[in-house]
This record gives structure tokens, C-alpha cells and sequence, in this order.
């Protein structure tokens, strides 16, 4: 679905930093160093990041400038980290939250 | 606990603005931002700014940023990013959170630069994965490079929607409708027509019923309201969509105003809870300051001046500058923020219907119901003009603050006049050479190059085009009318690019002579 912009009319083509490979739920993608986690999740069509506590609704990309705090996850083993600010790492771990565990909640 | 003369809370284009003018008079000012990089929302703003050459009209909102940024680095002012304020007390005293350390700062004066946040309203569905704000879509396409979805509903006709929507459209997206509850199109006519002469359906007095899909958007059911914003029954429309963007305004973040004691009041005219202030930016409490968003919403180039005037006070306030250069400097800023505050959409102005231009013409109410200009109300204005040979069409009909037109032609055949918000005329002994830069200039791509006879039963008419690919010269397609449907076959003759155009390249197609004066779009025939 989601897709990156090879080249924009007025911007022309964006720099972007190394590529990289990270984890989400165990799976191994790409992204570029340096660009938000929830950037490189989105060109990988990812849109849930997390699922609320009480009600178990999914949630994803909400302001993207860390405000919301809609895209929270769990990042190298630390929860409720904002994937919209927080710069991409080579071989990050990224995970799914459920409540504020990477639990999911039968597992609970 | 380090002292500075001037703290400033933001470094956004008015807290930027705000610590050039203090810095170059000799105090010591830190800037905080909570972002990673410096700039606010100047770097997702890609159009051509409004104004004249003092409100660096026709330049594009990020390549302000960057003459900011320059400016900045110039006058030595120190801005420190990541760093969160989150507390502004007694005696001055800024609490700063940068990374995971507390820290404390004094300044003798402050300025809040803080800016606004965007507004958001509910609906069945609206925390689904797949509803954003149009500033996370800005976000994500013009600082990232990713594309906010495929297919788009944008909610809200303001000047955010109709620019956004527009950004959409230029990454490659397909933006379904844009819809907003008020019986009127918001923004600039001339933003809502550029979007909507690409085929983007307008349904005002229409909102969202609910987002639809599961675990995500999958599509959206929006229906008309009526004049109570109540649903009408049986007037539902389903888009199939897996982005829903919100452009419903904008609230000033005042929050640190509050804490600090200044006084408030709750003034929808100005977006919300804002501080009271005197017009150069003094609140209640001795100085401390306000610029930009934070003290009512406007936009980035009053933001620049309020900025300006606030750090100018600010020095005056401090001593380091007497009161004569104050008030002079003062009034030359003055002179600026009343050019960007003048015409139809004036803050004045805001809330009212106004009916005839300044030039006592009918305003196209078609324009603010679909908009598009119709093509029975197009020829009222003054910037419609017909002659033999290549003229400019000059479709702005909205007093607005903007008047770079009038500079661009070498051969002065367009006026505006001392009125900067008075409709652009083509003059009637005019000589245009096609030489393409009115239509580059214009920051609300309102104007066409139009031969309407050719002598061989065609007419050429250049638009301004900022889409990719650009189609080669002799590309078959269709062109399209101001309200985006189909009105003739057309083919390219050219496309001009220049490095005075700036991204804007300018297409030139032939089409039947008939249509010279509805074709204003041009679509590439789909395989």
C-alpha cells in the first residue's frame, strides 16, 4: 500500500541514510538509518503499532511529530517509545505493543 | 542555573525570526525545541508563499526555512534541539528537558514561540490506523519521502486541507474528495481551484459518518449536513479510501503561558485559549513575550514579522537598544504585518460571508461551493482578458495579499497597483513575449498563457504544471476544465523548465480553438 517517493517534482530526490535492516515481530526489513522508525515501518505497509489496553483497538500513525502518542512500541525491549521521533538503528527490534507489553494479550 | 538574556521557547519561523533581531543587537538568547530539527513547519511547507517581496512571496516555504536557518547561524544565535520545555515559573525560570536531564535556566526575558497544534474531531472509527492528520501526512511525504497512503479523503477546505491535498496529488497520491462541514470552501480560491481542476471532487456541507475496516481504513462514508451540521438522511456517499486526513484547524499551544500566571482569555477569533497581549507581543507578565501561532492563529510569514517585532521589544525591554530605534523599526513592521493582514481573508475578516470583491464585483460562488470557478462567472473578472496573439489570463479573483504577478512581467503588462490585495489586470496596450514568468510566479497558480486562435482552428493555452512525469512534447492526453472533467483532446507542444520558474515547469497544449477559454489542466491519456 504505502509506498517511498523516488522523486518529488519540487523536492527532487530525497537523501536518506544508509539502508538498514531491522525487526518487527521477528521478521527482518529494510529501512534507511537515521529516518523515523514509523517511516520505515509505513514503506513497509505496517500500520498497526500498537493495540489498546482495555479495549484491544489497533492504533498506528496518528500526528507523526510525536505529540499523540498514537505509534507507540516497543523498541529494543522499551515500551511506549514513539516511533514517529525515535531515529531508525541497524538492527533494531521493534515489537507490536499490546497494552504495554509485547505480550499478546491471550498470552497476558 | 546558566542566566541568558533572552530565552526563546520554539524555533519555529517566529521564535527563529525573534532570535535573529535580539541576537544582532547584542543579547544572549538560547532557543529550545522539542523537535530534532530547527524550522517548525517551514520544511513541509513546499508551495510558493503569498505576499510581496518583503514577505518573500513566491519563494517556497522550506527554502524560507533554510534562508531562516542561515540567518540564524549568522547572528550567532544558539538553538538547542530535543529539548523539551516543560515548565515556565516565577522570576523567569525555564525548566528544560533535554534527553533524560532536568535542566534548569534563567532568563531575563522570554519569548513563547510555541505555535499551535492541530484540532481533531470524532467519528465512528476515527482512532482506526489509517486516519492522520494532514500535518503527519505533510510529515511523512515532504520530510520523509513516504507516501501517507494511496488513496486519500481529506476532511477540511481551510488553507491546510486545500494545500495538503494538493501535496498529495504532487507525491503520487489519488485524493478522492475533500470535504468539510461549512456550507464554504475555507482557504484561498485559488489553492481550492488547483486542486480541484485535477479532477478532486468538492463536497462542502458534508462531514464523516464513520471510517470503515477493521484493523484499518478501508474506506469512509461521509454524508451532507444540514445548516445545524445535523446528518440528512439518504445522502450518504461511500469512498473506498485507506487514508483519512484531518485538516480541521489549528489551536494555539499556550499551555506554558497558562502555567506562568499570564493572563488568558478564550477568543475563537484567535484560535482558542490564547494569552493577552498588547499587537507587538507583551503579555501580563513583564517580559515575557509571545510570537507567531501561539497568540493566534494566522500563518508563517505574519508569524516571521510578529516574530521580528517581538524580538526587537525584547531588546528595547533589556536596554540594549533605545526607545527611538524601537519605534521606527516598529513602524516598518507594522507596515508589513498590515500588508499580510489586509483583503477577504483578513483576520478581521474571519467568520463573515463577503459577497463582492473589494472591486465590488460578485464573488463566484461556485467557487466556494465546488471550488472551481464556473465557466459563466469566469469572464467578470478583471484579469480575463481577449486579444489577438498570446495574452495572460489571470484567474485570482479573491482579494488576497499577494502580488508577485505584478513584478514578474518584464514587460509590465500586469498591475495590481498600491492595493496589495486588489485583482491583477492585464494592461490593454500589453506586449506579452510568452516568456512564462507570470505563470511561474504565481504562488496560487492562477494564471494561463492562452493564444485563443492559432489561425488554424487550434488554441495553445500554458498552465503551470508541478507534477511528475512531465509528459514529452507531442503527448497525447485530455484537457481538463476548471472543474476537472474532460473537455477536449489536447496535445503537449512543450514544456518549459528554468531555474526562474523554480519547480514550477510550464506546459504548453494544443487544443480545439473553442475551448481556450475552459481547458486549464492537462491529463496524460492513460494507457
Amino acid at each position: 500500500m504505502a509506498e517511498r517517493i523516488v522523486e518529488h517534482p519540487i523536492l527532487g530526490v530525497q537523501e536518506k541514510g544508509r539502508k538498514v535492516s531491522f525487526f518487527f515481530d521477528g521478521k527482518e526489513y529494510e529501512g534507511f538509518e537515521g529516518e523515523p522508525i514509523a517511516a520505515a515501518l509505513k514503506a513497509n505497509d505496517v500500520m498497526i503499532h500498537r493495540y489498546t489496553k482495555k479495549e484491544h483497538k489497533p492504533r498506528g500513525i496518528f500526528c507523526a511529530i510525536g505529540r499523540c502518542t498514537d505509534c507507540v512500541m516497543i523498541v529494543n525491549g522499551v515500551p511506549n517509545v514513539r516511533t514517529c521521533i525515535t531515529a531508525l538503528e541497524e538492527g533494531m527490534v521493534v515489537k507490536t505493543q499490546y497494552g504495554v507489553s509485547e505480550k499478546p494479550f491471550e498470552e497476558q | 542555573m546558566k542566566r541568558f538574556d533572552l530565552i526563546i521557547v520554539g524555533a519555529g519561523p517566529s521564535g527563529l525570526s525573534a532570535a535573529i533581531e535580539a541576537a544582532k543587537r547584542g543579547l544572549d538568547v538560547v532557543v529550545f525545541d522539542e523537535n530534532e530539527k530547527p524550522g517548525g513547519q517551514l520544511f513541509k511547507q513546499i508551495h510558493k508563499f503569498f505576499g510581496s517581496k518583503e514577505h518573500r512571496a513566491k519563494v517556497r516555504g522550506f527554502v524560507i526555512g533554510e534562508q531562516l536557518l542561515k540567518e540564524a547561524d549568522e547572528a550567532g544565535v544558539k538553538v538547542v534541539l530535543n529539548a523539551t520545555v516543560i515548565g515556565l515559573y516565577q522570576d523567569k525560570e525555564v525548566v528544560v528537558k533535554i534527553g533524560e536531564e532536568i535542566s534548569h535556566y534563567k532568563g531575563d526575558s522570554i519569548i513563547i514561540a510555541t505555535g499551535a497544534a492541530e484540532n481533531m474531531v470524532t467519528f465512528p472509527g476515527w482512532t482506526l490506523p489509517g486516519v492522520i492528520g494532514a500535518g503527519a501526512a505533510q510529515t511523512m511525504m515532504n520530510l520523509h519521502g513516504v507516501l501517507p497512503g494511496k488513496k486519500v479523503l481529506m476532511l477540511g477546505s481551510g488553507n491546510v486541507g486545500l494545500v495538503v491535498s494538493f501535496q498529495l496529488l504532487q507525491c503520487g497520491c489519488e485524493v478522492v474528495a475533500l470535504v468539510d462541514a461549512a456550507p464554504r470552501v475555507g482557504g484561498y480560491g485559488v489553492h481550492a481551484a488547483k486542486v480541484a481542476r485535477t479532477g478532486v471532487p468538492f463536497f462542502l456541507s458534508h462531514t464523516i459518518v464513520k471510517a470503515e475496516g477493521d484493523e484499518a481504513v478501508s474506506g469512509v462514508t461521509i454524508a451532507e449536513v444540514d445548516d445545524k451540521f445535523q446528518f440528512i438522511p439518504g445522502t450518504e456517499k461511500h469512498f473506498d479510501v485507506d487514508t483519512i486526513c484531518l485538516a480541521v484547524g489549528l489551536s494555539p499551544m499556550s499551555q506554558l503561558l497558562k502555567m506562568a500566571g499570564a493572563k488568558m482569555e478564550d477568543n475563537p477569533r484567535r484560535g482558542g485559549q490564547v494569552p493577552i497581549c498588547d499587537e507587538y507581543g507583551r503579555t501580563s507578565i513583564e517580559g515575557v513575550f509571545v510570537a507567531g501561532d501561539v497568540s493566534g492563529i494566522e500563518e508563517a510569514s505574519s508569524a516571521m514579522i510578529e516574530g521580528r517585532m517581538a524580538g526587537i521589544v525584547a531588546a528595547e525591554y533589556l536596554g540594549y537598544i533605545e526607545k527611538e530605534e524601537l519605534d521606527s523599526k516598529l513602524k516598518e513592521l507594522d507596515c508589513a504585518l498590515d500588508g499580510l493582514r489586509q483583503g477577504m481573508f483578513a483576520p478581521s475578516n474571519r467568520g463573515k460571508a463577503i459577497e463582492k470583491t473589494e472591486e465590488g464585483i460578485d464573488i463566484s460562488t461556485n467557487l466556494l461551493k465546488k471550488g472551481y470557478i464556473a465557466d459563466d462567472e469566469i469572464e467578470r473578472f478583471p484579469g480575463i482578458t481577449h486579444r489577438k496573439g498570446i495574452h495572460p489570463v489571470i484567474e485570482c479573483t479573491q482579494n488576497i495579499p499577494c502580488n508577485p504577478c505584478q513584478d514578474a512581467c518584464p514587460k509590465k503588462c500586469i498591475s495590481i497597483g498600491e492595493n496589495i490585495t486588489s485583482l491583477p489586470i492585464v494592461l490593454q496596450d500589453c506586449d506579452c513575449i510568452n516568456c512564462g514568468m507570470c505563470v511561474a510566479s504565481c504562488s496560487g497558480q492562477a494564471i494561463f498563457l492562452v493564444d485563443e486562435d492559432c489561425g488554424d482552428g487550434t488554441a495553445t493555452v500554458t498552465l503551470p504544471y508541478e507534477f511528475l512525469p512531465i509528459p514529452a512534447e507531442g503527448t497525447k492526453g485530455i484537457a481538463l476544465g476548471r472543474d476537472g472533467n474532460k473537455v477536449c483532446e489536447a496535445t503537449v507542444v512543450s514544456v518549459k523548465t528554468a531555474k526562474a520558474f523554480d519547480k514550477t515547469n510550464l506546459l504548453t497544449m494544443r487544443i480545439p480553438k473553442e475551448y481556450a477559454m475552459s481547458a486549464r489542466f492537462f491529463k496524460a491519456e492513460e494507457a
